[in-house]
């Protein structure tokens, strides 16, 4: 997004490399990064973006990402590593918006022309006004036209038409016309409404542009880090950091605690727990011992273990998930957006009518000039100006109200995709529920053993410990003074407090089949504090507005088949259980083969296929990235209600668009039969264009307050 | 008339100028965040920094 800074630090070819760091939050964040990045070695310069809430830095090409993602750690902030593949391709909209500046400045002067010329202009001050025109107009229909020609050779191409292909005829042949007109002295030259209409349709594409790269921002700074590359160590002990792309099977690996595996592989030494959340949806970590086989994106929430590569880079299991969501995602690209199948119908009935008035005119006995000129009225008359900026600025409205309730939509087919939704799927662990363990018994600790726990808890980064120590802090309990703390895998923590050991781990009674941590202290009897994860709030509420909407609710899940039950029961919808990926996207197809249009929501890597094959898809943020990827929105936030929101506004957005399109072609039923018939003259032309595009742009205003 | 032989160069090219500064801008990146130009403004930096 930004340049690389002048590179005055540069005496070597500098690296870059790119950090989502979603907590920043205010200008003392901002100042503290750059100067706290910049004073760290190697690192020439930091620069954030805080809309975008990344940062980019040059450093030596020496540093490691770890190292850097330390830096970020070392003053305060959590930092994931972007890929290059997702930052993507911002030009776009930057391309955009340098032609919509030139077809402006153009739209301007060539207007201000214009107007002397209707006001009666005559002779030779006509003429040098049209020439002028044409100085202004020629250059900027070659520029600022370009992403509509280029649109519409892809598509004639591939042998079928779009909204561009009209608009490109309608663009070359008024202003092939009016330079004629130019040359010869004629009357009217259509230069000022060529520019407009470019004007005006580069605003709809731009505004289509933006609001894909706002929401790919913000997806993207969402993103949680997916193992970039790993620590490998060579024979004689030495080590290395190689990206995910060079470990090759064979390799022996390194990793640390709290860090996600790059490759698949068996443990060699050490024994540790692994969040295998992102393949199964399981929320419990499983402890894995030498011997034990690791998966690529789990994450290592134990101890540092080494790991001998099996399988690396495409030969993953997480790679052939993605394998699987990529052809799932295939349907989902032959979907056809509104105003391509508006243009389907559009394009050849325009075409054909200007065909028509220009052989009803020869026959009529005009000349081959005047029925050309009609056409050519005919055609601008018809360009779809209302109807290229009705689609778009109702989108950008409505997606802006969603963003302001915490739902990030990536692109406006995929409003119109969710308007059409006629069931919901739900993933169950970290979709439905929270995805994280949350303490229930703690009211019966006494503060003295609240402290004790606090104090053990904050020294792991077990996901129990990591609740407890969140639902404790938030409490408001302070950790008492325990010493000689020590962890052990599987096992817990143990340590000292007035002479006493102290305990927090696994519960030496199996007395319940909840997830419990259990706490001793001294020769005490142990007390269990058992988990739970809880349904995000407003799940009830948010099923009963969707199926209020006609969309019947279910659950999928990866999850053991008894909690899934409990959770349909509970919410009375129908839920299945035990389902790998492959199952999912085996019942999602199922449905859509029934002719149902399937809205899914998930967050696991195991719903990513699931999430690629359904109609549309919803991710929460924090859904593992590849699933925020595959998915056509993404909603902040604990609760659920963002879903039935967004279905809502799509939905009121669609209404909005319909109606534009009315709106639209009632302007053509008054403006055609007046081309038809010769009397549209340029300034009339002018009036029409601009009148029914600030109609349509004022009527998808009224979409700024749907979402409350 | 003559008058309109100077003013319509004129008027042009001061538009150009306007065009020609929002190009610079954007092929800058001033446009790309928004948000932190009106943070920057706020970042207490009065004691000399190192560096350029």
């Amino acid at each position: 997004m930004n340049r690389p800074l002048p590179a005055a630090l540069a005496g070597d070819a500098l690296a870059s490399s790119r950090f989502a760091v979603p907590g920043m939050r205010c200008a003392g964040c901002i100042s503290k990064l750059e100067t706290g990045l910049a004073a760290v070695p190697g690192v020439a310069a930091a620069r954030v973006n805080f809309t975008a809430k990344q940062v980019s830095i040059s450093h030596e090409p020496g540093i490691s990402v770890p190292a850097l993602v330390k830096a970020f750690a070392d003053i305060g902030f959590d930092a994931s590593p972007i890929a290059d593949a997702l930052t993507g391709a911002d030009g776009e909209a930057r391309a955009l918006v340098k032609a919509l500046a030139v077809a402006g400045f153009a739209a301007m002067n060539v207007m201000l022309l214009s107007v002397s010329v209707w006001s009666g202009a005559g002779g030779l001050t006509r003429d040098l006004f049209h020439w002028l025109s044409a100085m202004i107009a020629l250059p900027t229909v070659a520029y600022a036209g370009q992403p509509f020609f280029r649109s519409a050779a892809r598509a004639l191409k591939a042998g079928h038409t779009n909204m561009d292909v009209p608009i490109s005829i309608g663009v070359t042949l008024a202003t092939a016309l009016s330079l004629f007109e130019t040359i010869t002295h004629g009357d009217h030259a259509y230069f000022d409404s060529a520019v407009m209409l470019l004007f005006f349709l580069l605003a709809g594409r731009w505004l289509d542009a933006v609001m894909r790269d706002r929401a790919r921002d913000g997806v993207s700074a969402l993103l949680k880090h997916m193992a970039a590359g790993a620590l490998v160590i060579d024979d004689d002990g030495s080590s290395h950091w190689l990206k995910a792309a060079d470990l090759q099977p064979g390799m022996t690996m390194l990793v640390a605690a709290g860090e996600r595996l790059a490759a698949d592989g068996l443990i060699v030494e050490g024994y540790s727990h692994f969040d295998q959340s992102l393949i199964t949806g399981e929320a419990m970590p499983v402890a894995i011992g030498p011997g034990g086989q690791v998966l690529a994106g789990t994450l290592n929430s134990g101890d540092a273990v080494t790991v001998a590569i099996t399988a690396a880079g495409a030969d993953t299991s997480i790679a052939d998930i993605a394998r699987l969501m990529q052809d799932a995602g295939q349907g989902r690209s032959r979907y056809v957006r509104i105003a391509d199948r508006a243009a389907r119908l559009y394009a050849p009935a325009v075409h054909a009518l200007a065909l028509a008035s220009f052989i009803g005119w020869m026959l009529a006995g005009a000349g081959w000039h005047e029925a050309l000129l009609i056409a050519v009225a005919v055609l601008i008359i018809t360009c779809p100006c209302a109807l290229g900026l009705a689609v778009p600025a109702a989108q950008i409205v409505a997606s802006g109200a969603l963003m302001r309730v915490g739902v990030l939509v990536k692109d406006g087919s995929a409003l119109e995709r969710l308007a059409e939704a006629d069931c919901a799927v739900f993933d169950k662990t970290g979709t439905l529920t929270l995805g994280s363990p949350e303490p229930l018994d703690l009211h019966l600790l006494s503060p003295h053993a609240a402290g004790i726990a606090l104090a053990l808890a904050q020294c792991s980064r077990h996901p129990l410990s990591e609740a407890l120590r969140r639902a404790l802090t938030a409490a408001g309990t302070m950790p008492a003074r325990v010493s000689l703390i020590s962890e052990t895998p599987g096992e817990g923590l143990t340590g000292q407090f007035q002479g006493k050991i102290v305990r927090l781990g696994r519960p030496k009674t199996t007395a319940t089949t909840d997830i419990a941590a259990a706490l001793q202290i001294g020769d005490d009897r142990e007390q269990l504090i058992r988990f739970a994860d809880p349904l995000r709030p407003d799940v009830a509420a948010t099923l009963g507005r969707l199926a209020g909407m006609g969309l019947a609710a279910r659950i999928l899940s990866g999850d053991r088949a008894a909690p899934v039950a409990a959770v349909g029961t509970a919410l009375g919808i129908p839920a299945e259980g035990g389902l790998d990926p492959s199952g999912k996207l085996a019942r999602i197809w199922a449905l859509s083969h029934q002719g149902r249009r399937v809205l899914m929501v998930g967050d696991g890597l195991n719903d990513g296929p699931a999430l690629a094959a359904g109609h549309v898809s919803m991710a929460p943020a924090s859904a593992a990235d590849a699933s925020q990827n595959a998915a056509d929105a993404v909603f902040l936030g604990t609760s659920l209600a963002p879903v039935a929101t967004a279905v809502a506004v799509a939905r009121a957005t669609q209404a909005i668009v319909r109606q534009n399109f009315t709106l639209a072609i009632a302007y053509n039923v008054i403006a055609v039969p007046l081309a038809i018939a010769g009397l549209v003259t340029p300034l009339i032309a002018a009036l029409a264009m601009s009148g029914s595009s600030i109609i349509v742009i004022a009527n998808a205003l009224r979409l700024k307050r749907a979402a409350k | 008339m003559n008058g309109i032989l100077f003013l319509i160069p004129i008027a042009l090219g001061l538009g150009l100028l306007g065009l020609f500064a929002f190009f610079w801008a954007v092929g800058r990146g001033q446009f790309d965040d928004l948000d932190g130009a009106a943070l920057r403004i706020l970042i207490n930096d009065e004691e000399p920094r190192d560096g350029p």
